[in-house]
């Protein structure tokens, strides 16, 4: 599975997201607590740039009367139909056999750990060349079959 | 940004259901000083309690709010690059759901009407000839209802009347027949949109929530139907046609059977009727798609377009830039036939409005 270096882990502070082009996808990449991870940027109901949407937590009710907002900065919101979707697993709240956004494999590795060998410049943003890798930085890379 | 290239589609996409708005002061330069005097004094004026909080601000798509820090709506150049050129839409349809008929005050309804149709014809249309605007008229009074039919209709940039679903009488009354002696004249069709809110808005009082206004607005849509009909409008005026924007079309077909077995029993109370309630509905009535019906099977989906037997008569909508938006590449259900598929998405929409008159400096 090709890998594809997105940012520098710096560039998404924990509750941001980062929005990428890579292998003709567009992904969100999105820190959450300082761990990263990334979901395609459409949505499974009719295509909607869902990682521009809302970052949010889920509220659920037991009982009538009884709220309980939990999962605060982990769930995602369509902008269009408000779908929401769970960021760490592709999963939506709502009618999930249905309703499910790919979820990609992201984690961060340090610069030497990186093969730049078989990189074409098309890959990513931050090809060796242009942001010299050093063995301190670290990277959040991406991987898409 | 990744949204703004042409998705390439198979047929050409008309857009019956758009919202623009106005920038602050936007309608200024329509507005005589004694209006505009009266709308810093006293502002719009309705009725209150029909409001019921959108859930979303501005009822918009999160992605719709304008980078030159406007409202979703009121920036064209937005509108053109997220929606016109996104999908490159033949022609839309400009609903300004600008609370004009609501007012209380009935000439500042009329003052409010006539700048807000200058506004569309020299702020939209004039500048992105893709785009058609709607009349909208201080629709409570028939009278100078009619005044701004005459002003407006023999404008091409105007395609069709916009009135609101919920008004203070049921559309069909007489009060609003001057509306319809005018836009036949012109062979404008009456578009009768999602909202309003002039009394409590359901049939049986005020409920809590957002979502059984959003979800209960067919109601409202019944109550037009049934009284257009029972009233005898269209025997009145025979070209007359009407369009159901946003109010969905999956409960027509069983109001529709109700109406007629109905009126089997008790059409001697309207005698003037000439014909059964379904053969009205299915000649004169249009609907828009959005919100696309999205039952949980297929079959019930082709059922309902059968039980409908109005093929000809839906057309397709965005309702761009509210949240419940239908992007017009995936709404329509895949297994839909090509030539059904390409009616809705634009021959429906060509054969009801004139769109080709308007002859543009572009062109």
């Amino acid at each position: 599975m090709p890998k594809y270096v997105v940012a520098t882990p710096d560039e998404i502070p924990p509750g941001e997201r980062k929005i990428v082009q890579i292998g003709g996808r567009s992904i969100g990449i999105f820190n959450i607590d300082g761990e990263f991870f990334a979901i395609r940027n459409s949505c499974p109901h009719q295509g909607g740039p869902l990682c521009k949407g809302m970052v949010t937590g889920f509220l659920e009710s037991p009982t009538p009367g009884t709220y309980h907002y939990t999962r605060k900065g982990e769930i995602l919101r369509c902008p269009w139909h408000s779908w929401e979707f769970d960021i760490k697993t592709g999963q939506s709240w709502w009618n999930p056999d249905q309703r499910r956004v790919r979820k990609y494999e992201v984690h961060v590795e340090s610069g030497e750990d990186i093969d730049a060998s078989n990189t074409e410049p098309e890959k990513g943003p931050y090809v060796a060349d242009t942001f010299p890798v050093t063995v301190e930085q670290q990277y959040v890379v991406i991987e898409i079959d | 940004m990744e949204n703004t290239t042409t998705k390439r589609l198979k047929y050409p996409i008309i857009d019956c259901d758009i919202h623009n708005s106005v920038p602050p002061g936007g309608l200024s330069p329509y507005l005589s000083q004694r209006w505009q005097d009266h709308h810093k004094t006293f502002g719009l004026r309705g009725q209150i309690g029909g409001y019921y909080p959108r859930a979303l601000l501005n009822a918009a798509r999160h992605d719709a709010w304008p980078p030159s820090g406007l409202s979703p709506g009121a920036d064209l150049g937005f509108m053109q690059e997220q929606l016109l050129d996104a999908w490159g839409i033949e022609y839309g349809v400009l609903n300004p759901l600008i609370p004009v008929g609501e007012q209380l005050n009935l000439e500042y309804s009329a003052a409010l009407a006539s700048a807000v149709n200058d506004w569309q014809a020299n702020d939209w249309v004039e500048p992105e000839p893709r785009l058609r605007a709607s009349i909208v008229l201080p629709y409570e009074n028939g009278d100078l209802s009619a005044e701004e039919i005459h002003r407006c209709g023999p404008n091409p940039a105007f395609v069709h009347i916009l009135l609101l679903a919920r008004t203070r009488e049921p559309l069909g009354n007489r009060k609003y027949w001057k509306i319809y002696e005018a836009a036949v004249e012109y062979d404008l069709p009456i578009g009768i949109h999602f909202g309003g809110n002039q009394g409590p808005i359901t049939g049986a009082g005020w409920p809590s929530y957002y979502i059984e206004d959003h979800g209960g607005m067919p109601q409202a849509f019944h109550t037009q139907v049934i009284s257009y009909v029972c009233e005898g409008v269209f025997d009145r005026f025979p070209t007359l046609k009407v369009v159901l924007i946003e109010g969905g079309f999956a409960w027509l077909p069983p109001l529709i059977w109700r109406l007629d077995a109905t009126w089997e029993k008790l059409r001697s109370e309207i005698p003037d009727l000439k014909r059964k309630p379904s053969e009205y509905i299915r000649d004169h009535f249009y609907l828009s798609t959005q919100p696309m019906e999205e039952p949980p099977k297929r079959e019930y989906f082709e059922q309902m377009l059968e039980q409908m037997d109005m093929n000809d008569k839906l057309m397709f909508a965005t309702d761009y830039p509210h949240w419940d938006f239908d992007a017009p590449d995936r709404a329509l259900p895949n297994f839909l036939a090509p030539e059904l598929r390409k009616k809705i998405l634009s021959d429906n929409a060509r054969n009801l409005y004139t769109f080709d008159k308007l002859i543009t400096n572009n062109q």
